[in-house]
């Protein structure tokens, strides 16, 4: 293999008794887009750190252009031309795009720092790669995707021919990742070699000339991206068939929650205008739309987290006003929080507590909390949601994404809920954990709950949603009902197509 | 070399890294020991005997380190729930001041055992008020709350001094600027006879097994948590924040007024500006020392009076500057810190 940038040659690592990597071997050629496919676990993030030189591996080496790179090194993996782009940015945001990019690869001895000389290569880095970013913006104005392009562009400025990225669209809108992608498939025609690390099956399709699928620490297949397809892929990812459950035909019952002309001003912007929808027992109504353009005020206000401004909102047939987090908890909303570890789980906090939480009136009495009430709650949840990875007194922080999500679920299902919030649901969990939140959703709408489903994977809301509306920019579509819906139709109700006067469909 | 979050922290780690971070900042002053001159073993012996060695020293320990429990409570519980009071100073001489002007004024006369509770009462509440001020600005405009806490320190010791030199200043005193002395009546009973030792002690023993099972027990003590933990997730979860913060700044606040008050009545009868020698800010390393924990601050508070008051029976016989006391209190804080990091996090390569 002459022209390979890269070759990773039997490695194996083993932490404790977990074997992270078990004799992997895969090459990068020049110029080639290669994806490493698996999920939490699976390896990805011990191979790539041995790859950089932070671990030291048990057997096995790497190559670079045909040379060994001697392990344990960082700063001969740089020399090498390996560049990272963390999926956390590791950039100054008071500094400048300039200053970031410099940051780091001038001696501290020196007095004087070569601005001119380091803005003219930036640039020719910047239009030989098509990469437009101002160098002397602050780089805490710029947006995610933004920030994005000046690690990328740090790590071409330190010479990288071979470039890594770690989950780079964890962080993007669907817009964002797609101009991503032309980016990436931009510089691999100028011969930069590329590893894109996910586990989102969707965007290594999209994205990659071949794709390694890691499983256990396990090499389990490699694929051109010309010939597989997702379901293969899923498949060899999780290890076994999964297929995301779809619902079935029912009939909705009565409403429930009728919102009508609701409007919300947040820090003098108004983030929601004048919505109307309604949302009865036994369905589940989706509200897709790209992120920012207000689910996250919707789902707070549905919360009991942002008051309204305008508008009217009845609940079980009787018109409230604004709503208390008790209140809504007490009136049967069960609440899924689009950010799981910020706002729906206290990490540093056990299972138990993180359980009770939001109902401590009723787990507690004289002011005195009711522990060994609250463990049995906990307890019920873990069971009945199999919740993976912890007891009830063990820290969140400890669980996987998918269990934390598992949990959050269960602490409002197990109430059997009137009403389900839940925005973007199954966002950054892997194939098998989608697919049990997908089947938890599901199951609460064959009980008679009515569900809100905010989401912005298309492929969710129409497996999923009898209803499926569309927000942009704080406005919400009428509803077209799931049959008459497809990728097509949405994606224009995504982009703010609809006509106000002719609804799209007669839905309801 | 990069570091790692713990998984599971054991109980043995956790007791250990105080223990081992005072074995630590004594073996660090040592050096500074040796460097004055003086045979390092000699002089902790001699800071032992100072602190233990009479019945004298042994009370003397004992009395310092009752405000300093107050004051370890209050910085304690703030932290807790992140909330950054660096003003115990103030609210310690604004306890202190509003005692004395209470006592001399208002409640002259009454019985010992009224008195005496309302007199605790009202230095809490001054330093509850003197709390509330900066969490109403953080609350209501995002101020800072480490910066006005810490500023109005400067302002309630000029506002006690300007006092003391004024409508508070004792005649008796021969022009000393001291305030008028707390009554008789004020007088905290002592614990010992012929010693200075009060029941203030008592009151911070009891105040510790509280604010611990508060916080361990209480719906409040686990919503204060939650707040300091993650704010975004207590309020998703309904935490009212702005009125738990409210009542943790009145028992953070409450406690340091508290010690001024003891302080006051059990020690010195009067005020001066220099009744405290930092109780208000060595109680913030007697905090961090006890990593937050309150039953914890009792024995941070022990720890750091055996140190100021040995460290002055080793200086009169040895001949070294008992600022060796401050260096070692200082930098068993700075061990502290370094020895919870790595209770939380360990070094893989």
């Amino acid at each position: 293999m002459i022209n390979a940038a890269l070759d990773i040659c039997g490695i194996s690592k083993l932490f404790g008794n977990n074997l992270a990597n078990d004799d992997i071997s895969l090459s990068l050629g020049k110029g080639e887009i290669v994806a490493l496919l698996g999920e939490n676990g699976a390896g990805k993030t011990t191979l790539m750190n041995i790859l950089f030189g932070h671990y030291v591996p048990d057997s096995g080496k790497v190559l670079i252009e045909g040379r060994e790179l001697p392990p344990g090194k960082p700063r001969a993996a740089i020399r090498a031309g390996i560049g990272m782009v963390h999926q956390h940015f590791s950039l100054a945001p008071n500094l400048t795009v300039l200053e970031n990019v410099m940051a780091g690869t001038e001696s501290l001895w020196r007095l004087r720092s070569g601005t001119d000389a380091a803005r003219q290569k930036l640039q020719g880095i910047c239009s030989r790669f098509g990469l437009t970013v101002d160098p002397h913006a602050r780089l805490g104005d710029l947006s995610v995707g933004e920030q994005q392009r000046v690690e990328i562009l740090k790590a071409l400025y330190n010479d990288a021919r071979i470039l890594v990225l770690d989950e780079p669209t964890a962080v993007l809108t669907n817009l964002e990742s797609e101009r991503l992608f032309s980016t990436l498939k931009y510089m691999a025609r100028e011969g930069l070699s590329l590893i894109f690390i996910s586990h989102k099956l969707d965007e290594v399709m999209a994205a990659a000339d071949r794709i390694v699928v890691l499983r256990g620490g396990r090499k389990v297949a490699e694929r051109l991206a010309s010939k597989t397809n997702k379901a293969e892929l899923a498949e060899l990812m999780v290890g076994r068939k999964v297929a995301r459950p779809v619902r079935e035909p029912s009939t909705p019952r009565e409403v429930v929650l009728e919102v009508a002309g609701v409007s919300v001003i947040i820090d003098g912007v108004e983030r929601l205008k004048s919505i109307d929808f309604t949302l009865r027992a036994g369905e589940v109504l989706g509200i897709i739309g790209v992120s920012g353009n207000g689910q996250t005020t919707l789902a707070h206000l549905l919360s009991g987290t942002v008051s309204r401004d305008k508008g009217v909102v009845v609940l079980f047939g009787e018109p409230i006003g604004d709503l208390s987090v008790e209140g809504a908890v007490l009136a049967g909303i069960g609440r899924v929080p689009e950010d799981r570890n910020n706002e729906g789980a206290i990490g540093e906090m056990a299972i138990w507590e993180n359980a009770i939480l939001e109902r401590l009136p009723r787990f507690s009495r004289h002011g005195l909390v009711d522990r060994s009430a609250g463990q049995a709650f906990a307890r019920m949840i873990i069971d009945a949601f199999d919740v993976r990875g912890g007891k009830p007194t063990t820290r969140t922080r400890l669980l996987s994404g998918g269990n934390m999500q598992k949990l959050i679920l269960g602490r409002n299902l197990i109430e059997r809920p009137r009403i389900l919030i839940a925005a973007q649901p199954a966002r950054g969990l892997d194939e098998g954990a989608v697919a049990a939140v997908h089947e938890r959703l599901l199951q609460a709408r064959r009980e008679g709950t009515a569900v809100l489903l905010i989401s912005e994977d298309l492929d969710e809301v129409m497996a999923l949603a009898d209803r499926i509306q569309a927000i942009v920019n704080g406005r919400l579509s009428p509803p077209v009902s799931a049959q008459e819906a497809d990728a097509t139709k949405l994606g224009l109700m995504m982009a703010g197509e609809w006509n106000e006067e002719h609804e799209i469909s007669d839905a309801l | 070399m990069r570091f790692e979050r713990r998984e599971h922290r054991s109980v043995a780690l956790v007791i250990a890294t105080p223990v081992l971070a005072v074995l630590c900042a004594l073996a660090l002053a040592g050096i500074l020991i040796a460097i004055a001159g003086a045979p390092v073993m000699e002089a902790y012996w001699r800071i032992l005997v100072g602190a233990f060695g009479s019945r004298l020293s042994a009370t003397e320990t004992l009395t310092r380190a009752s405000p300093l429990i107050l004051t370890g409570l209050a910085a304690a519980v703030a932290f807790r729930a992140r909330l950054w009071n660096i003003g115990g100073e103030g609210q310690f001489y604004l306890g202190a001041i509003s005692v004395a002007a209470a006592s001399s004024q208002l409640l002259a006369g009454l019985p010992s055992a009224v008195q005496i509770p309302l007199l605790l009462a009202v230095g809490a509440a001054a330093g509850i008020v003197l709390l509330l001020v900066p969490l109403w600005l953080r609350l209501s405009f995002s101020v800072d709350e480490v910066v006005t806490t810490l500023l109005l320190n400067f302002v309630a010791l000029l506002f006690v001094s300007m006092l003391i030199d004024g409508v508070l200043k004792d005649p008796m005193a021969f022009g000393w600027p001291q305030s008028q002395p707390v009554a008789d009546d004020a007088v905290l009973p002592k614990l010992l006879a012929r010693s200075r030792l009060h029941i203030g002690l008592g009151i911070g023993f009891v105040l510790a097994v509280a604010v611990h099972l508060v916080q361990s027990r209480t719906v409040f003590g686990m919503q204060s948590r939650a707040a300091g933990l993650n704010p975004a997730g207590a309020v998703f979860a309904g935490v009212p924040l702005g009125r738990t913060l409210v009542k943790v700044a009145c028992i953070s606040g409450g406690l340091a007024g508290l010690a001024g008050a003891i302080e006051v009545m059990g020690v010195q009868g009067y005020v001066t500006t220099d009744l405290s020698p930092g109780y208000g800010y060595s109680g913030i390393v007697v905090a961090m020392l006890a990593n937050l924990n309150p039953l914890g601050v009792v024995l941070a508070a022990l720890f750091t009076a055996v140190m100021f008051v040995g460290a002055d029976g080793m200086s009169r016989s040895m001949g070294i500057p008992t600022y060796i006391a401050d260096v070692t209190v200082s930098l068993s804080l700075i061990s502290m810190l370094v020895g919870v990091f790595f209770t939380q996090y360990r070094i893989r390569r």
